[in-house]
């Protein structure tokens, strides 16, 4: 381990960033934020589904169908909502891979010797917690409402607001999904500043501020999130209307 | 004062070291922790015991020799280096368990001394800055603003002690090179150097085996200089354009 010149690696770009523990946080810095980015747009989306059953066209529908036809006709049909599942898939792999590879660094470096807490925040220490239950919650999640293998409720392709309702009449999926939500926020109050740090866009005098705006981030996910399974359960959200759904849907359906 | 320490004993590098319960009698509250050990090591050499090897040297709070762990706390309750804790900080009659700073990249050599030549070959491997000789430079040359200064000054506080490194759940050493690395890249007089210093140091800090940085803070609770974890921003980005700077300097001279 002796310094010298010629024996140290010189690697350039993207290898050396791989190679190196800051570019390695780097890479899971630049994936995370990009899966932060489709979180706030798919709770965004999501909100759609607050205006209600629309006497059976339901605008949350419409959206769902948006999603596949954008683009047209220049792009084909489901182009980039594939293109989206291809980049998520991707930054995913990144992190997670990421973050495996940096662990076990990390405890090869304390050699059996954990540290005590001096104190960490709770989200900082959970956040390793808080990202498990999410890769084991977006597994289940893609099961239930994109591939409907999870068919508990009656759960129909297309019909996005009936099968959000029917799912959401079960606590024991709300309960789940709020709880994963909450995962999701500890996961972003501390991801979010994290990745500000490791990517060097901090400066003392910001670093206050990117706190509380990765908190507040946190809060708007999580609040935006849990609207919907709560709102459904509560009965806010109305029953679909049953015979109208079933007829736009065979209009939808292609 | 009287105290239970339960010491980290280790006879040479690599043994499987041990927990042993040494009784500490009639220690003056204003006796420092080394003085402390100091009393309990003419004692054990007294009954003809081997003495609890551990670390010192200046013994006024700068030198950054002393490196122990104390309840699991790098240098002690207080936020100062070993020497500067004193008894009088500990509870009478408190059992107090003793161990070496602990990281993979600090080897133990023998009771509670560590190897920490891993930190020297980090600045070994970036931490100078060049400059020619010949006649004394014309001192307005090099302006250095007042907040240039402070920054690197305040960084420049490093005394390399690592408690840093024992105090982080992830065993880095990012404050420490983040100290260096801020210091020297924020004057002039390390502009030469300034990417190659800062890959260069990355690259031994990666090559000792430590680990990196989850921004949980603890190493900057810990540091006696109090060292903010701000300069480990400052690591990340000087780290990030000096990739990026490198990738475009080799483009550059492929053109040529």
């Amino acid at each position: 381990m002796l310094v010298t010149d010629g024996t140290r690696a010189r690697r350039s770009g993207l290898r050396e960033l791989w190679d190196s523990s800051i570019g390695k946080k780097i890479a899971v810095a630049v994936s995370g934020g990009i899966l932060v980015g489709y979180v706030v747009l798919h709770m965004l989306g999501n909100l759609n589904s607050l205006y209600g059953p629309g006497n059976g066209d339901a605008r949350v529908d419409d959206y769902a169908h948006w999603l596949r036809t954008f683009g047209e006709p220049l792009l084909p049909y489901g182009f980039v909502l594939w293109a989206v599942r291809v980049l998520l898939l991707a930054a995913l792999v990144v992190h997670v891979t990421g973050i495996v590879q940096l662990r076990a660094r990390s405890r090869a470096a304390r050699g059996g010797h954990p540290a005590r807490r001096i104190g960490r925040s709770f989200s900082a220490a959970t956040t390793i917690v808080t990202g498990s239950l999410l890769l084991a919650f977006i597994v289940f999640h893609i099961l239930q409402f994109t591939t409907l293998t999870i068919d508990v409720t009656p759960l129909h392709e297309g019909a996005v607001y009936a099968n959000l309702y029917n799912a959401f009449q079960k606590w024991y999926f709300v309960l789940l999904y709020v709880l994963a939500v909450g995962s999701l926020g500890f996961h972003l109050r501390h991801g979010v500043w994290s990745a500000v740090q490791t990517l060097g866009f901090d400066s003392p005098e910001k670093n206050q501020a990117i706190r509380r705006t990765a908190g507040a981030l946190a809060v708007f996910v999580v609040v935006g999130f849990v609207l919907v399974p709560v709102l459904f359960w509560t009965g806010a959200l109305s029953a679909p209307d049953v015979a109208n759904t079933q007829a736009s849907i065979t209009v939808v359906a292609r | 004062m009287n105290f239970t320490l339960q010491i980290w004993r280790q006879d040479r590098p690599g043994d499987s070291g041990r927990y042993e319960t040494i009784e500490a009698h009639e220690i003056d509250a204003e006796a420092s922790f080394l003085e402390m050990l100091d009393q309990v090591n003419e004692r054990l050499i007294a009954q003809g015991s081997r003495a609890v090897a551990f670390d010192s040297d200046c013994r006024e709070g700068i030198c950054g020799a002393c490196s122990l762990t104390i309840d699991g706390l790098p240098h002690g309750p207080q936020q100062v280096t070993t020497c500067q804790t004193y008894m009088r900080d500990f509870r009478d009659g408190q059992t107090i368990r003793v161990e070496p700073f602990r990281n993979n990249a600090f080897p133990v050599m023998r009771d509670l001394v560590t190897d920490r030549g891993a930190l020297d070959r980090i600045i070994q491997s970036g931490g100078y800055i060049s400059t020619s000789t010949g006649p004394q430079p014309e001192p307005n040359a090099m302006p250095v603003s007042p907040e240039v200064q402070t920054t690197a000054m305040d960084a420049a506080i490093c005394i390399g002690c690592g408690a840093c490194v024992a105090a982080c759940p992830n065993g880095a050493a990012m404050l420490f090179t983040g100290a260096k690395v801020t210091h020297l890249n924020s004057l002039p007089q390390g502009q030469a150097e300034r990417g190659d210093r800062v890959r260069s140091m990355v690259h031994q800090m990666d090559a000792e085996g430590f680990g990196g940085c989850t921004n949980f803070g603890e190493c900057s609770l810990a540091c006696p200089q109090e060292i903010s974890i701000d300069v480990i921003g400052t690591l990340n980005r000087e780290y990030r354009k000096a990739v990026r700077d490198e990738k475009k300097a080799s483009k550059k001279m492929v053109a040529q």
